[in-house]
C-alpha cells in the first residue's frame, strides 16, 4: 500500500542494518533511548531489533502519554464522571489505567455515562447533543495532543456552550527528558527524538540536550525505516565526533514547530507550578493546566476533586522502566502478577506502553525464535 | 485571541523534580497490594531455574503464570467480557465451564459434536447484538443465519435446522425487523437450511437495542472427519480462505463515529459449501472408507472461523490447545487496501479485526496444495492463501515475521482493540 510498504521495506532496512553495523566500534557498547512510546510500538511491532547488532540496546522512554498519568488523577476522572449528569468522553486509551480504585471500564460498568471518542471535537458534538449534561473531555497526552484540546475549549467558546469543559492532564515532553538526563543511573549515547511532540514544539528545545549534556539527538518519524535512519544519523554523529539536535523525520516536522499550534495552546493553557508523573514523582512545570480566562471551561474548577494522591505499589517500578533503568521484563511484577489483561502499572496498559509492547510482541527468546522461524 | 498572551515555553529546562508537594491526603491502590500478595504466594513454588539467563526465567516464569487456572477478579461484567479475548476467555472458564463442565463442552470449541443412533450431529448457538443493525454487505439478520451455519460448518458438519430467537425493544420499527427476516429467510434459502422453530420477546423502551437474534444450529457430519484445535502438528500449513478484517473494519466505519470513507464490505458469507469443497479435495468426502485404526484419511486438521478477535486469537488458541509454534508471514496475509488503511489510521491490527465470511484452515502440508486448489475453486474462496506453518517449538506462541523483516509474537487480544491516541 502506498505510504506505508515504502517505509517498511525489508531491503532497505538490511543496506541500513549493514551500515549500522559499519558505524559501530568494534568492542563499544551503544545505549539509545526512543523516548516516544509510539517508537516504542513501531519498534516492537515490526520486529526491528532483529536488524539491530547486539551491542546496540534501544532504552524505552516516558514518552508515553497513558503511562504517566498517575493513579490520584484517575480517581479525580473517575470521581467527576460519576457526578450525577455527567458524560466524561476520552480517547480508548484511557479506559483500562487504572486508579486506586478501578479504572473507566470499571466506572462504566457501575453506571457513570463515559464514552470512547476519537478526538474531543467528538466530546463537543455529544455536549450539543446533550444541552441536559456536563460533558467533560478527558484531555491527555504530550505536546502533540494539547493542540487540538485548546482548539476545542475555543471551539466551545465561540458556540457558547456552557456544559463543556475540559479535564486537563496534558504534559510536556522537555521535563521529562531533563529528569532522565539528571538521573544517576543511566548512561546513554543519545537519543531518539519524539516525532509528533516535534510537529507542535519544533527541533529548538532539545537544543540543551546537545550542548549541556553532550549527547546527540535525531528527531525520528515512526515507521520502521524512519527509526532506522535515525539509529544510524546517531551513530554518524559519534563517527564524526559531533554532537547535534537532527531533524531525520523532516517530511513532518518543521525545525521551528507549528507557531499556529503554539499560540492556540498559549491562549488557552499555561504551565502548572507542578505535576506529578507517574513512577517519577513530582517535576516542576511539567504540565499544563487551563487558564484562568477560561475557567468556565476547566473541569477541575467547575468540580470539586478529590485530589488525593495515590502511592504507587512498592513492587511496582514503573518509574524505573519509564526512565529506562529497568528493561520491562527486569520488573518484579512483570507479566506475573502485571499483565496487560490484569495491569497494576501504567506501562502495561497503553500499546505504547514499553511493558506492554514487550508483552505483547517481544515476549520470547531470539535463540528458539531464529530456529522456528527458519523456511 | 489575545495577541499578547505569553507564549508557554516548552524549552523550560529550569525544572526540579521532588516529592509530594500540595497532597492533603494520600493512600494506597488496595487492589493492586492485593495482587501483589498473591503473586507473592504463587512465587514461593518457584522450580529450579539458575542454569536458564534471567530473561529466560522471567519468560517461563509468565508461561507458568499463563498457565494457572483462570479466575475472575472483577466484581462487574465489563465490555471487554464479550470482547472475545482474553477476558471473554476468563469469564468461560472460570465461570461457566466451571459450573457446567462435561466432556462435550470441556474442548470450548464453536459447536459440540455427539453421536446420537450411529448419527453424529454438531450443535451450535451464538447471539448477536452488532451495532448498527444494517451496514455495507449485509445485516444483523443474514449475519445470525451466516454466522450458525459457519459455526456448523467449522466442525465439517452439513447444517440442518436453525432455531431463531427474538429480542426486540418497544418501539422498534416493524419495517426494519422486516427487512432483517427477509434477510434471515434469503440467508437460510442460500445456506439450505430451515429456520424450524423460534422465541419472541419484548423488552420496555431503553431496555435493547432495537433488535437483538439468536440463533441455534444442529447439522449432521456425514465424512469420517475429526476436526479439532488440539489436532495441529509440526508440518502442518495455515491457510486463510480470504482477504480477512472487513467486516469488522465495516461494521465499525458504519457506526459514523469516525468519519472516514471507504468503499469496503462485510464479508458475511456462508462457508459450509466452501469446506465441502475443501474436505472432498482432502480425503474427507462422504462416504470415504473408513481407515482402521484412528482418524480418517483426511489432511485437514481444523477449521475455525476467525469471527471476533480475528485470524490472530484463533491461532493463539490453536497453538495453546495443540502445544504447537505457529510461525504466519505477514507478507502473506491477504488484507484488502482499504481495510489495511483503515486498520492503520484507526492503530490496531487486521489479524485481530473480525471476519464473518472467512475462516482459517490447518492442513498437513502434504495436502497444502490441494486445499489450496479446492478452496480457489471456490467463489468464496478465491483470495485464499498459505499464511504460515506449524513448528514444534516454542509452543504455545504465534510467530510473525513482519513484512519489515523482523520477528515478533502475536498474543492473544486484551478487551476491545483500542484505537492508540497518538
Amino acid at each position: 500500500m502506498r505510504f506505508v510498504d515504502e517505509f517498511r521495506d525489508a531491503e532497505m532496512a538490511q543496506a541500513l542494518s549493514a551500515e549500522i553495523l559499519n558505524l559501530c566500534e568494534p568492542g563499544r557498547r551503544y545505549k539509545f533511548m526512543e523516548v516516544c512510546g509510539g517508537h516504542t510500538h513501531t519498534i516492537y511491532k515490526h520486529g526491528l531489533e532483529d536488524y539491530l547488532p547486539e551491542t546496540v540496546t534501544l532504552v524505552h522512554g516516558p514518552g508515553c502519554p497513558v503511562c504517566v498519568i498517575p493513579m490520584g488523577r484517575v480517581d479525580d476522572a473517575i470521581a467527576i464522571a460519576t457526578k450525577p449528569d455527567v458524560i466524561m468522553t476520552t480517547f480508548g486509551d484511557m479506559m483500562r489505567v487504572p486508579g486506586g480504585r478501578g479504572s473507566f471500564f470499571d466506572a462504566k460498568a457501575a453506571g457513570a455515562d463515559i464514552r470512547m471518542v476519537y478526538s474531543p471535537l467528538d466530546s463537543l458534538k455529544i455536549a450539543q447533543q446533550n444541552p441536559d449534561k456536563h460533558v467533560v473531555f478527558m484531555a491527555i497526552g504530550f505536546e502533540t495532543t494539547a493542540p487540538s484540546s485548546a482548539m476545542t475549549v475555543l471551539r466551545a467558546k465561540a458556540l457558547d456552550l456552557e456544559n463543556f469543559s475540559i479535564f486537563c492532564n496534558h504534559v510536556t515532553i522537555i521535563p521529562a527528558i531533563k529528569a532522565i538526563l539528571d538521573s544517576p543511573d543511566l548512561r546513554l549515547d543519545g537519543f531518539i527524538g519524539p516525532g509528533h511532540v516535534s510537529t507542535v514544539i519544533g527541533c529548538r528545545p532539545y537544543e540543551f540536550i546537545s550542548r549541556q549534556y553532550t549527547k546527540p539527538l535525531v528527531t525520528a518519524g515512526f515507521e520502521p525505516l524512519d527509526i532506522l535512519q535515525s539509529i544510524k544519523m546517531i551513530l554518524d554523529q559519534i563517527v564524526e565526533g559531533r554532537c547535534e539536535v537532527e531533524n531525520q523525520y523532516t517530511r513532518v516536522v518543521p525545525w521551528d514547530g507549528n507557531p499556529k499550534a503554539l499560540e492556540v495552546i498559549s491562549e488557552v493553557m499555561e504551565l502548572r507550578p507542578y505535576f506529578e508523573w507517574r513512577g517519577l514523582g513530582f517535576i516542576s512545570h511539567s504540565a499544563l493546566r487551563v487558564r484562568d480566562s477560561y475557567a468556565s471551561f476547566d473541569a477541575e474548577r467547575i468540580f470539586q476533586l478529590p485530589g488525593v494522591r495515590v502511592a504507587d505499589p512498592k513492587a511496582c517500578q514503573c518509574g524505573e522502566v519509564l526512565k529506562g533503568v529497568l528493561k520491562p521484563w527486569e520488573c518484579k511484577v512483570f507479566g506475573t502478577a502485571c499483565t496487560p489483561e490484569t495491569p497494576i502499572g501504567t506501562c502495561m496498559v497503553s500499546s505504547e506502553g514499553a511493558c506492554a509492547a514487550y508483552y505483547n510482541f517481544g515476549r520470547f527468546t531470539r535463540d528458539r525464535v531464529k530456529e522456528a522461524s527458519r523456511a | 485571541m489575545s495577541p499578547d498572551r505569553p507564549r508557554v515555553d516548552f524549552s523550560l529546562i529550569e525544572t526540579e523534580s521532588q516529592g509530594p508537594v500540595d497532597v492533603a491526603e494520600e493512600r494506597s491502590a488496595d487492589w493492586a497490594e492485593e495482587a501483589l500478595r498473591e503473586h507473592d504466594e504463587f512465587e514461593q513454588y518457584e522450580p529450579a531455574t539458575e542454569h536458564l539467563t534471567r530473561e529466560q526465567q522471567v519468560l517461563q516464569r509468565i508461561d507458568r503464570a499463563r498457565a494457572r487456572k483462570a479466575r475472575l477478579k472483577e466484581e462487574r461484567i465489563t465490555l471487554a467480557h464479550g470482547a472475545g479475548g482474553k477476558a471473554t476467555h476468563t469469564l468461560i472458564e472460570a465461570l461457566f465451564l466451571e459450573q457446567f463442565r462435561n466432556p462435550l463442552l470441556e474442548p470450548l470449541a464453536d459447536q459440540a459434536v455427539f453421536g446420537v443412533n450411529g448419527s453424529r450431529l454438531a450443535l451450535t448457538t451464538d447471539s448477536y447484538v452488532v451495532s448498527p443493525l444494517f451496514f455495507p454487505g449485509g445485516d444483523i439478520g443474514d449475519l445470525a443465519v451466516n454466522g450458525t451455519v459457519n459455526d456448523l460448518a467449522m466442525s465439517g458438519a452439513r447444517p440442518l435446522y436453525l432455531s431463531a430467537g427474538f429480542i426486540l425493544e418497544e418501539g422498534f420499527m416493524v419495517e426494519d425487523l422486516q427487512r432483517i427476516v427477509e434477510s434471515m429467510r434469503r440467508a437460510a434459502e442460500a445456506a439450505d437450511v430451515l429456520i424450524v422453530t423460534g422465541d419472541t420477546k419484548v423488552v420496555g423502551r431503553g431496555k435493547g437495542d432495537g433488535c437483538y437474534i439468536n440463533t441455534s444450529g444442529v447439522g449432521v457430519i456425514e465424512r469420517d472427519v475429526t476436526l479439532s484445535a488440539s489436532a495441529c502438528k509440526p508440518g502442518d500449513v495455515v491457510i486463510v480462505s480470504g482477504p480477512i478484517g472487513e467486516h469488522g473494519i465495516t461494521v465499525m466505519l458504519a457506526r459514523g463515529e469516525l468519519d472516514i470513507e471507504c468503499d469496503v464490505e462485510s464479508d458475511t458469507a456462508p462457508l459450509h459449501s466452501l469446506v465441502a469443497a475443501l474436505l472432498d479435495k482432502c480425503g474427507g468426502e462422504v462416504g470415504a472408507p473408513a481407515p482402521t485404526g484412528g482418524r480418517g484419511s483426511c489432511g485437514v486438521r481444523c477449521l475455525r472461523d476467525a469471527t471476533r478477535g480475528g485470524v490472530a486469537t484463533i491461532l493463539n488458541e490453536l497453538a495453546v490447545a495443540s502445544q504447537v509454534a505457529f510461525v504466519v508471514d505477514e507478507a502473506a496475509v491477504p488484507v484488502r487496501d482499504d481495510v489495511m488503511g483503515a486498520s492503520e489510521l484507526l492503530g490496531i491490527d487486521p489479524l485481530y479485526v473480525a471476519c464473518e465470511g472467512r475462516m482459517v484452515v490447518i492442513v498437513d502440508g502434504a495436502q497444502a496444495d490441494a486445499a489450496l486448489a479446492a478452496l480457489h475453486g471456490h467463489s468464496l474462496g478465491a483470495g485464499a492463501a498459505v499464511i504460515g506453518r506449524v513448528k514444534d517449538d516454542p509452543p504455545g506462541l504465534v510467530l510473525l515475521k513482519t513484512t519489515f523483516g523482523g520477528t515478533r509474537i502475536v498474543d492473544m487480544l486484551v478487551g476491545d482493540p483500542l484505537p492508540r491516541i497518538c
